[in-house]
């Protein structure tokens, strides 16, 4: 799978987290842009996680503000 | 750059609460404690149905006269670490009265419940060890991964197979500690620990099951959940507080594990901290000693939690848990609003009950969560029934006009 059909997917994924309905790219944010509050987040990776059976831990996601740095961190757990 | 700015958004959502007309729900202030179930607040006599305060032992004449005595023999305070000068006769007594009533080899007690947490958590999983936690855990459970070094993974709250899951992408190698409660705070609901530490068995790791909502009543001999559920010999740690059944304030851990001693010399929330003051040190001792004979009031607690959690759902409330599984029998309301008019009500009408909201609760529930204690009385709990209907129809016809 290369790192467009991983942003795809998540994008697919992200969907019923998407209340405002905005429009996402690989530089949408979490927090300042889908205003995800920390217990929908946890809901998300954990949908996440299943997709690609990895576990992405908790320690990680400060790091990931945006989209396309959470596909990259996908891409990579996978290994 | 003013620091506190990034608050702004959190002060104001707390003046509009207040602008509303309502009382603090985060401000109560208790004038005078009558007992374990009443005290007089904003002038008015209270039920108190939210203070955790299960086996009513805040007023025991024994538990008091023990505080009283170790008061003026040891002074108000130890003014020093457990590992330097701060431990008395009473903290080694207290800490022999826990490994009587949990039967373990090894008892430690850290100054607060959320310090036993930290501490346990932050030292028991170093660099390359991996947690797995449920992810409804406590703050002080999530504060202690953020103090260490290890991973941290969380799976779905009581969820067997996504323990399983998450446990089998890790390393088989690694270190593992898989961190459990016995009863959840928020909902008051009981995990399946029986099959949460078999799985947690099976992938090699450790587990830690923190009991402090379920000390004193689950259990033949009143050690928690993982008691109830014949788990004695599977758990490695266990995790509790003086705050709640206990009835005054300090946190501990019990293990059999042989070499769990050393983590006193290791573990910065027990060693870099003063120890407990003597006299709470004693007034715990003599209140876990008679939690270990304490059956009538066990029984009574089971009693007025059932009582609350069917009367209430009689007088149609949507409760959290279907059936009452703790003394933390909690109603679901659907919004932060209709929370805080419902529990604003409650406490002008004499109840006070804890209002619970996100992030404290899980998936953005609204609750007002009551716990029971001993000390009720099945006419109390009719009272607060009452009550609870008074409160809601005061609030009907304040909207109506």
């Amino acid at each position: 799978m290369t790192p467009e059909t991983e942003l795809a997917r998540l994008i697919e994924l992200i969907g019923p987290f998407n209340k405002k309905g905005v429009a996402i790219s690989e530089s949408t944010r979490f927090a300042d842009d889908l205003e995800l509050d920390s217990l929908t987040v946890m809901d998300l990776v954990a949908n996440i996680e299943d997709e690609w059976d990895i576990n992405i831990p908790l320690n990680l996601l400060p790091d990931l503000e945006n989209v396309g740095q959470l596909a990259d961190a996908v891409a990579k757990l996978k290994g | 750059m003013d620091l506190l700015s990034k608050f702004d958004a959190v002060i104001a959502e707390h003046s509009g609460l207040l602008a509303s007309g309502v009382r603090d729900p985060f401000g109560v202030v208790m004038t005078q404690v009558l007992s374990p179930t009443r005290a007089i607040i904003n002038g008015r006599e209270t039920i108190l149905v939210g203070t955790y305060n299960y086996m009513g032992m805040t007023f025991d004449s024994d538990v008091i006269s023990a505080g009283e005595q170790a008061l003026r023999a040891f002074g108000a305070g130890s003014t020093g670490s457990r590992v330097l000068n701060g431990t008395f006769a009473p903290h080694i007594a207290v800490e022999q009265a826990l490994m009587d009533f949990y039967g373990t080899a090894s008892a430690i007690v850290f100054s607060t419940g959320y310090q036993a947490n930290l501490g346990m958590v932050s030292t028991l999983a170093g660099k390359g060890d991996y947690i797995v936690l449920d992810a409804d855990s406590h703050a002080s459970i999530y504060d202690g991964c953020k103090l260490g070094n290890a991973e941290v993974v969380r799976f779905r709250h009581n969820n067997v197979d996504d323990l399983d899951k998450r446990l089998g992408r890790l390393p088989k190698e690694a270190g593992k500690l898989v961190i459990l409660e016995g009863v959840y705070s928020m909902l008051g609901d009981v995990a399946p620990l029986k099959e949460l530490v078999a799985v947690a068995k099976s992938h090699g790791a450790m587990t830690m099951v923190d009991e402090a909502h379920a000390m004193g009543f689950f259990g033949a001999n009143g050690r928690g959940v993982y008691e109830e559920q014949g788990l004695e010999a599977d758990v490695d740690f266990v995790v509790g507080t003086f705050s709640k059944s206990v009835g005054t304030v300090g946190g501990f851990a019990v293990s059999n594990h042989p070499k769990f001693e050393i983590l006193r010399l290791v573990c910065n929330p027990y060693r870099f901290t003063a120890s407990l003051p003597p006299a709470v040190a004693a007034t715990a001792e003599a209140s876990i000693r008679k939690l270990m004979r304490a059956q009538a009031k066990r029984d009574n607690l089971w009693a007025v939690s059932r009582k609350l959690h069917g009367g209430l759902q009689a007088a149609g409330f949507q409760m959290a848990t279907e059936t009452p599984e703790s003394a933390i029998i909690a109603v679901l309301l659907p919004d932060q609003l209709s929370t805080v008019a419902m529990w604003h009500q409650l406490i002008e009408h004499g109840i006070y009950c804890n209002m619970s909201r996100p992030p404290a609760t899980p998936a953005g529930v609204f609750l007002l969560r009551c716990s029971l204690s001993a000390a009720h009385t099945t006419e109390d709990v009719d009272i607060i029934v009452a009550r609870f209907v008074q409160a809601r129809d005061a609030l009907a016809a304040m909207k109506a006009a």
